[in-house]
């Protein structure tokens, strides 16, 4: 698993992603709201939406509200395309592209991850798999009508062939691993 | 286009500062960062895994497109097979119409662009956004994507801003971050008015029904999110049977496409998925034709249909660099849109096109489907020249050359009547019509006496093996002192070295411009003249010779069905090699020893399209240089075309003096003081371009500064 999460986190960096590691959810989402109240501070326009996924329970989500006044678990058209900030619960991952992969037949999940300037991923240590045929096994189109793999935050060269970050999609990816994640 | 035009938009791409110098640069960061993305992995297992699984699939086209269409369908997509470009244009409009869609948003799709969907859906008053940001650029613009993968490398900031400017009707700057912000906030209304989402895909996987699409800024999965309706367009060629056959394909595309490990986004679509308002996406697939099945039963074009788009046969060709993608024609581009226009188009359309091609042989090491595109591009010119005719000139010239008897004595009359125009062997000014092919690089004058009068009075000591030398044309009747070189290095090594004297050219240039017909007289006669001498092998110092006689008089008997001559044209391939590979084995034996130098002068080395890559000769010359005591200061893209290609260099001038001045510039930067080669073709072309620049650096043939240091 270490190996698996260092090779993640310096492929992952390269493509300009933001990875942080904690051992348990508690420190994850602490970290999470600490950063949205930065984020967010003063920006009360701006929700911030949580699309739902495998690892909060109900508890983590009212601590969660109680903590950031802008999040909304309800996922709308509207309001992920005037969020500051989009989470998503993400289940699996790639060591050897640094890269996100997961269900994402939810319309919520999608709008999350690609309307918002910042996206949040939360994801499991020991769910990083070490390459596309080993995610292959654990995640195949029988069992999702829409699988997307996110490999840093979305780019374009098109211009005189300079890198720029943020062309439709995120800006900024920031992925959150938690050790001891457990689906609900 | 008429054939003035054509050559007009080269020379107006090639005037272009914006275009080559953005291509040139690219290129040059290419090779570095493709390398780079491929490390760890094994290219050629990959690309083989790809050429194999894309091959079955070009095979088994129909059983797959019913398959997809089945596994599609039952998870709730709507599949239409199309077979021409009407079809699908009148489907999507339709589709549209019946929807009320006034507005539709596109992620980059290939397909679209071949059958000009856009302009059909616009002509019904419905509005179109690329959202693809080089797309969009272009699209704004009013022009034509200039390059497969990035659509707007013609363009510099300054344009983008100014066409961005009047799209928002604000004066922007040509800072780049806010032209991309701009672009985000325009195409963010787009995404979210929009009634129906267009794209195509990288893969449709008959065994799950699934499309795999790739990109980088995001876009295809706001095309297939935010719009109600899903219209995918997907060539036949993108069929794959299994799922796992993504990986392979996943692992190639980004690393050759971009120099990335992988994109930002790959997005598996598989049936329909709910929309944002809770009601299920309306999924259409349009499978489309477009003379693919066609292509795909052709024998020889099938291996077209192995192609994944990445577009890297275009960022490693020479000539791509410097003309860009305008000159290709509407959507494809470089070698492998040359052949998708031949079919998609017709053949007819390619007839310009395809004499592009140098025939070097850089797409070809890069290419993850495998595809030998300069050898498709050769049947294009075979086939056009059977279909249109050879152009009067070149076919008076191949008939002459296929008369050894004539074609020699004019070469030696030539000796004479050039005496005019030549000054110390080489030939600066030709008068009237024939001023072009000397206007970049002087010309060698035709030898007073060609090699093989002077052959009969080179001394030789008795060898215990005899060996065939093959001169070609260039050796023989420009530079024999190459051929009394070849000479002296092999009879220091014991060999007693032969000259057939019915050898005649070699047949290149005549196969290079499509007429097979005369290739495969002077094979005939090559392979009579040559067998009949009991000669343990057969040496060339020419590598486009060496791989006339090894490779290509065999594929040019089958062209031509003339599969009797195969035999033979494999018995004369086996014994035939290369100058340098050659010597290297007989040193390796003993039989050879080069006294090395305490000192001599600097050398760069200059690696010829056919050793290099046909006969993959590139560390046997460096390796004999070194021991004869050269140091080698390599050149940058040491390996990359001088721009010679035989007679390409008389028929585009205008492109092959441009690469000249390349390979010239990036051997003067070494410093060195000779410039050594194993091929007459480039040594003329390098010589003459010298020449023009009253450059003092020595250009030698391998052959002949071995054998400077075995007279010592």
């Amino acid at each position: 698993m270490e190996s698996l999460f260092e090779t993640f986190r310096a492929r992952a960096q390269a493509v300009s992603a933001e990875v942080h590691r904690f051992t348990a959810k508690s420190e994850a989402l602490d970290f999470i709201a600490e950063f949205l109240e930065s984020q967010t501070a003063g920006a009360t326009e701006s929700p911030v939406v949580w699309a739902d996924g495998p690892y909060l329970d109900s508890s983590d989500r009212e601590r969660m509200r109680a903590r950031v006044p802008a999040l909304t678990f309800e996922v709308t058209r509207e309001r992920a395309a005037s969020a500051a900030a989009g989470i998503t619960e993400i289940e699996w991952s790639i060591a050897d592209t640094g890269t996100l992969a997961g269900d994402f037949r939810t319309a919520e999940r999608r709008l999350a991850s690609t309307l918002p300037p910042l996206h949040i991923a939360l994801t499991c240590t020991r769910a990083i798999q070490p390459d596309l045929p080993a995610l292959f096994t654990r995640l195949h189109p029988r069992q999702s009508s829409y699988i997307s793999l996110i490999t840093g935050p979305s780019r374009t060269a098109d211009i005189e062939r300079v890198l720029t970050i943020g062309v439709h999609g995120p800006k900024r990816l920031i992925i959150v691993f938690v050790d001891e994640l457990e689906a609900q | 286009m008429s054939r003035t035009d054509f050559h007009e938009s080269i020379q107006a791409a090639i005037a272009n500062p914006n275009l080559t110098g953005a291509l040139g640069r690219f290129s040059e960061a290419y090779r570095v960062s493709r390398a780079k993305a491929y490390e760890g992995i094994d290219f050629e297992a990959v690309r083989t895994r790809i050429a194999g699984l894309k091959s079955y699939a070009a095979a088994h086209l129909e059983e797959l497109a019913a398959e997809f269409t089945r596994n599609a369908e039952a998870r709730g997509a709507k599949v239409f097979r199309a077979s021409s470009a009407q079809q699908v244009n009148d489907y999507v409009l339709d589709l549209a119409r019946r929807n009320g869609v006034a507005g539709v948003v596109k992620s980059k799709s290939m397909a679209s662009e071949e059958i000009h969907l856009n302009a059909h859906l616009e002509k019904a008053g419905i509005s179109v956004s690329e959202t693809d940001l080089g797309e969009w650029i272009v699209q704004l613009a009013g022009e034509r994507p200039s390059h497969m993968v990035m659509p707007a490398i013609h363009m510099t900031k300054e344009q983008v801003s100014e066409v961005f400017s009047k799209e928002v009707n604000e004066r922007l700057s040509s800072d780049i971050p806010q032209l991309v912000a701009v672009a985000r906030r325009e195409l963010r209304e787009k995404f979210l008015a929009a009634g129906m989402g267009i794209t195509g895909a990288n893969m449709a996987v008959a065994e799950t029904g699934s499309l795999v699409i790739v990109t980088n800024e995001g876009n295809a999965r706001l095309v297939t999110t935010l719009p109600n309706i899903h219209v995918a367009i997907v060539g036949i060629e993108k069929l794959v049977a299994k799922f796992e056959d993504a990986v392979p394909v996943l692992t190639a595309l980004p690393r050759s496409a971009t120099a990335q490990l992988l994109t930002s986004y790959v997005t598996i679509v598989t049936g329909p998925s709910p929309n944002t308002d809770g009601s299920l996406k309306d999924l259409h697939i349009i499978l489309m034709d477009n003379h693919r099945t066609e292509m795909s039963e052709d024998p020889k074009f099938r291996q077209a249909m192995q192609c994944i788009r990445c577009a890297s046969c275009l960022n490693v060709c020479p000539v791509f660099r410097l003309v860009g993608g305008h000159v290709f024609g509407k959507t494809y581009t470089g070698g492998i849109g040359t052949i998708l226009t031949a079919w998609f188009e017709e053949l007819k359309k390619s007839q310009d096109i395809q004499s592009l091609c140098i025939q070097c042989g850089s797409c070809v090491e890069v290419c993850p489907g495998k595809i030998d595109i300069p050898d498709l591009i050769l049947e294009l010119r075979r086939r056009l020249v059977k279909e249109e005719g050879q152009p009067l000139m070149e076919k008076a010239a191949f008939n002459i050359v296929n008369n050894r008897t004539l074609f020699h004595s004019m070469l030696r009359a030539a000796s004479v009547m050039q005496k005019p125009f030549a000054k110390d062997g080489l030939i600066r000014h030709l008068p009237m019509f024939l001023s072009s092919a000397c206007e970049f690089r002087s010309l060698p004058a035709i030898a007073e006496k060609p090699f093989r009068d002077v052959f009969p009075k080179i001394e030789q000591r008795p060898g215990r093996e005899k060996i065939a030398f093959y001169a070609g044309c260039l050796i023989d009747f420009a530079y024999p002192e190459i051929g009394e070189a070849v000479v002296n290095v092999l009879n220091a090594a014991g060999v007693e070295v032969v000259f057939p004297m019915g050898q005649t050219c070699c047949g290149a240039p005549a196969r290079y411009s499509g007429a097979y017909e005369a290739a495969a007289g002077n094979a005939k006669d090559n392979i009579a003249a040559l067998l009949a001498e009991d000669a343990t092998q057969i040496v060339s110092a020419c590598p486009t010779c060496t791989v006339a006689l090894k490779h290509e008089f065999a594929k040019t008997f089958e062209s031509l069905g003339m599969t009797g001559r195969l035999e033979s044209a494999a018995a004369l391939a086996s014994k035939v090699v290369d100058f340098s590979s050659l010597v290297e084995r007989l040193v390796k034996e003993g039989r050879l020893a080069i006294p090395a130098a305490e000192q001599l002068e600097t050398l760069t080395y200059h690696d010829s399209c056919h050793l290099k890559r046909t006969l993959k000769a590139d560390h046997e010359p460096r390796g004999l240089l070194r021991q004869a005591g050269y140091q080698i200061t390599e050149m940058a893209e040491a390996d990359i075309c001088c721009g010679m290609g035989g007679s390409y260099s008389l028929k585009m001038p205008e492109i092959s003096a441009p690469i000249l001045e390349r390979k010239l510039k990036n051997a003067a930067a070494t410093g060195a003081e000779t410039i050594a080669m194993d091929c007459p073709g480039c040594a003329m072309q390098i010589r003459g371009g010298l020449d023009k620049q009253g450059s003092g650096m020595r250009v030698k043939h391998t052959a002949e500064l071995l054998a400077e240091r075995l007279k010592k």
